[in-house]
């Protein structure tokens, strides 16, 4: 089955209604989940879940986006569409993990940052900003597990990390296939092709060397059994964090900084000879 | 305010013709007032017309504001790629980026370098919106990054101009991850101590407001930019309704707590002379005198 997706295809699996959501995974790998609320500042939003629980023995902070399991859930989600007050409660949330010493474990799903008016009032770019920051030097270990839509800034956000995994039919993206398409082709209806061109499947994004590791899905996809996708995604979880547990934190900031300094693709010098580093 | 926005999208190309080769005794139409003026004095004033409206600059225009002859131009030899093989419907993203390079006679949207304001030094990077919209894609994030690294190597504040309407599409999610490329590289800029002075100018959006321009240290917008997240016709569309005409302008986010201040092109430079006296070395407490700090990957 996986042979024949396209990546249209793929994005609607990311999409699919009965996909295992961040909650589903944290109370599927924890054990005494205490959900954190609010960001101290303006409100609770409940695009973005957090909070602390035991994963393997040890105390970790949780932080993922939350999208609905139906068409209620999802208008008080905002279909796990942050404003800036969603994005503040993880930057809360992260700073907490710093403080005690608990590894973070993100899990993103959303089709983007919410575009409206109160967003933009209240400082999206800023909040979006403030969290990439504070994640690029958090003395702590950082799991970022992209479990079904990676909508660009409202994706990375929560997304800076020493590890990133993602499952097999995740899609990550600078702009939804949507957006791309009604810019780039002036027609929403060729996001098919948008799809394919952004390249934005697990797969494309380990070739480019962006993630770490591409998580099997159960066959006909991770909502087709929840519970062996849960299990699947928590070994490998466990596994990474154990590996970044062996390092110093200031050998983790120094790998962390590397990572990311060395993404993109240019060519250098003069004579054109291409350099590529990623 | 909208309507003056709107008109200046609209006559956005004619005011950028100015820029090189115009023949002599050429008359710039205002898209504000209407009021035609001559070129030589509309370059005087750094294209803000006598009704106060500001114009776009290209990157090269805004190096004005340095000391004359103080500019040196750093990592111009970086050159864009196509890392996805793009396919689009009409030209390839190789033939969009030799049009952007022949129209502008730049590499990528960012020019950067070392440079002095009333004899201070900086590392200045700025971007120019007529490359591609001034989007971000992995030449802008590496001259960015390498931009902060080396104003931290070399103990010295970091200027950056920014326009842009977002991250490259072309380059995907390479684009996206320069927003953190270039933040985590001010982490550097931190703890040299030295200052980041973001200046926000129309119009400026996505992928650089979401990343080192809003977390610069002191944010100075020009009167009247757009400047957001997501841009308005995605939110009016969002949202299905019509926007104020003052939303996301710089007065707008200076209302909103977004930006330190507005300032009027024609008050610039003495608001950055200044603010790089008041953060120069010999102003600071001796437990903050900055430090350079070494980075391995800069190239000072
Ligand atoms: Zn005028």
């Amino acid at each position: 089955m996986t042979q024949t997706l396209t990546p249209w295809d793929k994005v609607q699996l990311a999409r699919h209604m009965q996909r295992p959501r961040t909650l589903d995974y944290i109370r599927g790998l924890c054990e005494d989940f205490v959900e954190l609320h609010g960001d101290r500042r303006f409100g609770d939003d409940a695009a973005i879940v957090g909070g602390v629980a035991t994963f393997e023995g040890r105390t970790v902070v949780l932080v993922g986006h939350q999208k609905g399991r139906d068409a209620r859930e999802n208008m008080r989600r905002n279909f796990g569409m942050p404003h800036p007050e969603g994005y503040r409660k993880a930057l809360r949330l992260f700073q907490h993990a710093e403080k005690f010493g608990f590894p973070v474990i993100c899990f993103i799903d959303t089709p983007g940052a919410n575009p409206n008016r109160e967003s933009e009032e209240r400082g999206q770019a800023n909040a979006i900003a403030e969290n990439i920051l504070t994640m690029a030097g958090l003395k702590t270990p950082i799991i970022a597990c992209v479990i079904g839509e990676g909508g660009s800034g409202g994706a990375l956000a929560i997304g800076v990390a020493d590890r990133i995994l993602m499952l097999e039919h995740a899609i990550y993206s600078v702009a939804s296939p949507e957006a791309a398409a009604s810019i780039i082709w002036r027609d929403a209806a060729k996001a098919p092709d948008a799809a394919r061109a952004m390249r934005i499947t697990a797969q494309d994004l380990l070739e480019l060397g962006i993630i770490d590791e591409i998580v099997p899905e159960p066959s006909g996809g991770a909502h087709a059994d929840p519970t062996t996708m849960v299990a699947t995604l928590g070994d490998a979880i466990r596994r990474h964090l154990n590996q970044l547990l062996a390092f110093d934190i200031e050998t983790l900031l120094q790998r962390r900084y590397e990572r990311y300094r060395a993404i993109g693709q240019y060519e250098e010098d003069a004579s054109g000879i291409l350099h590529t580093v990623n | 305010m909208k309507e003056l926005i709107q008109r200046s999208r609209k006559s956005f190309t004619v005011v950028q013709s100015i820029e090189a080769d115009v023949p002599e005794n050429v008359w710039i139409k205002c898209p504000s007032c209407r009021e035609l003026i001559y070129h030589k004095q509309l370059a005087e004033r750094m294209k803000v017309c006598r009704c106060g409206y500001h114009m776009r600059l290209t990157a090269r225009e805004w190096l004005a504001l340095l000391d004359e002859g103080s500019f040196v131009e750093y990592d111009a030899h970086l050159r864009p790629t196509d890392p996805l093989g793009f396919v689009s419907p009409k030209e390839t993203y190789i033939d969009k980026l030799r049009e952007a390079q022949r129209r502008t006679g730049l590499t990528d949207a960012v020019v950067s370098g070392i440079g002095s304001i009333e004899g201070r030094r900086l590392v200045i990077a700025v971007c120019d919106f007529e490359f591609i919209g001034g989007s971000m894609g992995s030449v802008f994030g590496e001259k960015m990054a390498r931009a902060a690294e080396r104003a931290a190597a070399l103990g010295i504040p970091l200027l950056t101009i920014n326009t842009s309407g977002g991250a490259r599409m072309q380059e995907g999610v390479i684009a996206l991850m320069q927003l953190a490329k270039v933040n985590i590289a001010l982490t550097r800029l931190a703890a040299a101590r030295q200052p980041h002075i973001a200046v926000m100018v129309d119009p400026c959006y996505g992928g650089v407001t979401a990343s080192y321009a809003s977390v610069a240290d002191i944010i100075i917008a020009e009167p009247g930019a757009n400047i957001g997240f997501a841009g308005r016709r995605v939110i009016e569309q969002t949202i299905r309704q019509k926007l104020p005409a003052d939303f996301q302008t710089a007065e707008f986010m200076l209302q909103h707590g977004m930006v330190d201040m507005v300032v009027p092109r024609s008050e610039l430079h003495s608001t950055l002379a200044k603010l790089l006296r008041l953060y120069a070395p010999e102003g600071r407490a001796a437990a903050h005198k900055s430090e350079p700090i070494a980075t391995a990957l800069a190239s000072v």
